[in-house]
């Protein structure tokens, strides 16, 4: 089983328009879109739903306001501050709750119950390039690492009913929780990256965040035009860190007009860009082939 | 005034917006990046004389001659940072939230408070004067959160008489990151694109913000590029759309270059200040309707 997983540490850089492209390409992948944050695959993939779940993780606070004496224990073993008096009681501000479920053992009265929490909702689903998995989390909560976990095993199982042996994932921005969790067992990560301050600034967190995890990884260049300078600037880092560089695009509006359209780059329309895109595929395969890396670190979920 | 710039989608601006709103600022404004897994601002405000506080976690140490292997802070860790295997007791410190309560059921004082880096908090001030804060994660450290906190702790020591106004460039996404980093704004600006993502996570990100009932505009970036759904979505929802940047090549490659916006000409320097005053009168309007309220 092979996976590549696309992040980029920056946003915006073109991580989903490419893993749209690649799934056109490849025909034989899962589809697994690991951004649970703000997942933006689906708009291009058009999945229909065959099965969904809640995502359960963890539990939340909640005191029962009959058998609470307002002792005010729990508030004052709480590190989140996510105790509150209001009107003589307390209660619980579920979102600042981390779910440590101190309070519930040090309230006197046994007044603090402890449920699961529903964090989101994850899809399994059949798109025009294949299967695919996918999920969204429910607006400002947490816990978006397990997530990305889930959606991990679910693409392996999806691989394995379909006989197909690649997953390609598309990441989240950041080098946070749910980043972390979406390398592992990544055959290959690409880094997309552009040839701006902050693209090489936050392509240097992503590359040290694959090396003290130890996955391999290699970076394309996206709006590569915009600066020769920091073109440059890219190749001279990749080089001293020994990752191949497997590509370059140039800034073109043909992304946002498929986008637009619905379509994955490479698809109806022919453009130069999508030829590229094709070529930068190609280039992705014999770096796939290699024999995927393995962990020597704890991945914290 | 706090006013946080945020995005759900990554990669729409938000830093260019942040970076101009500060450098067109008519009163002394602080300016926080909370964007700590890739912090971007300090690359176009450039401060200097940069000042590095380290920032921590407490999490648990072993004394293993008091350990007596009873597992009481095992079972009541919820992260899976404990673990009782036979005769041993396993610390994961990357998986501790620091919640204490292992500390607190150790009935044989076995555990005490370690520390965990969690990456640094950095002071600096711009060549005009304007301080610069930003939050900087520690790499493969999985949560931000905390360290926002330190940063949000710092940015209140230096508020106070001088310093009023901050803007605060938020992380992108709706989760715990984001919404810690809006959590003290008066306004949060929501900077998208004109484009099927840019439309899907604006609208992840007003539902996500909605019920802090802060007042929330609009700015919508590379206009002109993809479609117009941006501006029915703001009149269904009744938010105002308080400026529109275009898409124009000199725009990307002066950003490509370390530039901020506001100065690449006159056009943007008032399209900025037109911006802010845009959000003064937001929060003037919300704050009647709090008084007459």
């Amino acid at each position: 089983m092979r996976e590549l997983v696309v992040i980029s540490g920056k946003g915006g850089t073109g991580k989903t328009s490419l893993t749209a492209a690649f799934a056109h390409l490849a025909r034989n992948a899962v589809l697994c879109d690991l951004d649970v944050d703000a997942p933006d695959l689906h708009l291009i993939a058009e999945p229909s739903i065959q099965r969904s779940g809640p995502f359960l993780s963890g539990h939340v606070a909640e005191i029962d306001p009959e058998a609470c004496k307002g002792c005010g224990a729990c508030e004052g073993v709480c590190a989140y501050g996510a105790i509150r008096k209001v009107d003589g009681r307390f209660v619980v501000d579920a979102p600042h709750c981390e779910g440590c479920k101190v309070c519930v053992v040090s309230c006197p009265e046994g007044a603090i119950n402890f449920p699961d929490r529903l964090c989101g909702t994850w899809y399994e689903s059949e798109t025009r390039f294949g299967p695919m998995v996918h999920a969204l989390l429910d607006p400002g909560l947490e816990n978006s690492g397990k997530l990305v976990t889930l959606l991990k095993a679910k693409a392996r199982e999806q691989a394995s009913k379909f006989g197909l042996d690649l997953i390609l994932s598309d990441g989240a921005p950041g080098i946070g929780c749910p980043v972390i969790s979406s390398l592992s067992q990544a055959s290959l990560v690409l880094l997309v990256t552009e040839p701006t301050p902050s693209g090489l600034h936050d392509l240097e967190r992503v590359v040290e965040l694959c090396r003290h995890f130890r996955i391999r990884s290699t970076v394309l260049i996206n709006k590569a035009d915009l600066s020769p300078e920091y073109q440059t600037a890219i190749h001279a880092f990749c080089d001293a860190k020994d990752i191949p560089v497997v590509g370059h695009l140039p800034h073109d509006p043909a992304v946002t007009e498929a986008m637009v359209r619905g379509q994955a780059v490479t698809e109806g329309i022919d453009t130069p860009f999508g030829a590229q895109v094709r070529r930068i595929w190609l280039n992705l395969q014999p770096l796939l082939e290699a024999p995927s890396s393995s962990f020597s670190k704890e991945i914290p979920s | 005034m706090i006013i946080a710039v945020a995005s759900g989608k990554g990669g729409t601006g938000k830093t260019t917006v942040s970076a101009s709103l500060v450098s067109v600022w008519k009163r002394p404004v602080l300016a926080v990046d909370m964007d700590v897994e890739e912090p971007n601002l300090h690359l176009f405000l450039k401060p200097e004389s940069v000042s590095t506080e380290m920032a921590q976690l407490a999490v648990p140490l072993l004394d293993k001659e008091r350990c007596t292997l009873c597992g009481a802070c095992a079972e009541l860790c919820q992260f899976k940072a404990i673990s009782l295997l036979g005769k041993n007791l396993i610390l994961f410190p990357d998986m501790c939230h620091g919640c204490g309560g292992c500390l607190r059921v150790c009935s044989e004082g076995a555990l005490r408070k370690g520390q965990r880096e969690l990456g640094v908090v950095e002071t600096g001030i711009t060549a005009v004067g304007i301080p610069c804060m930003t939050g900087r994660l520690r790499i493969g450290e999985a949560m931000s959160p905390p360290l926002m906190g330190k940063v949000r702790q710092r940015m209140r020591a230096i508020m106070g008489k001088e310093f009023r106004d901050v803007i605060i460039d938020a992380p992108p996404g709706v989760s715990c990151p984001a919404m810690t980093s809006v959590q003290d704004a008066d306004v949060i600006l929501l900077v998208t694109e004109p484009t099927p993502f840019g439309l899907h996570d604006l609208r992840l990100a007003w539902q996500a913000f909605r019920p802090f009932g802060k007042p929330m505009g609009v700015v919508i970036n590379r206009a002109g590029l993809g479609d117009e759904k941006i501006q029915a979505f703001c009149s269904e929802k009744e938010l105002p759309l308080l400026a529109e940047i275009p898409f124009r090549r000199d725009i990307a490659e002066h950003y490509a270059h370390g530039g901020v916006l506001a100065c690449l000409d006159a056009g943007m320097r008032t399209l900025f200040e037109n911006l802010a005053e845009r959000v003064e009168r937001l929060e003037r309007m919300a704050l009647m309707e709090v008084s007459h309220a």
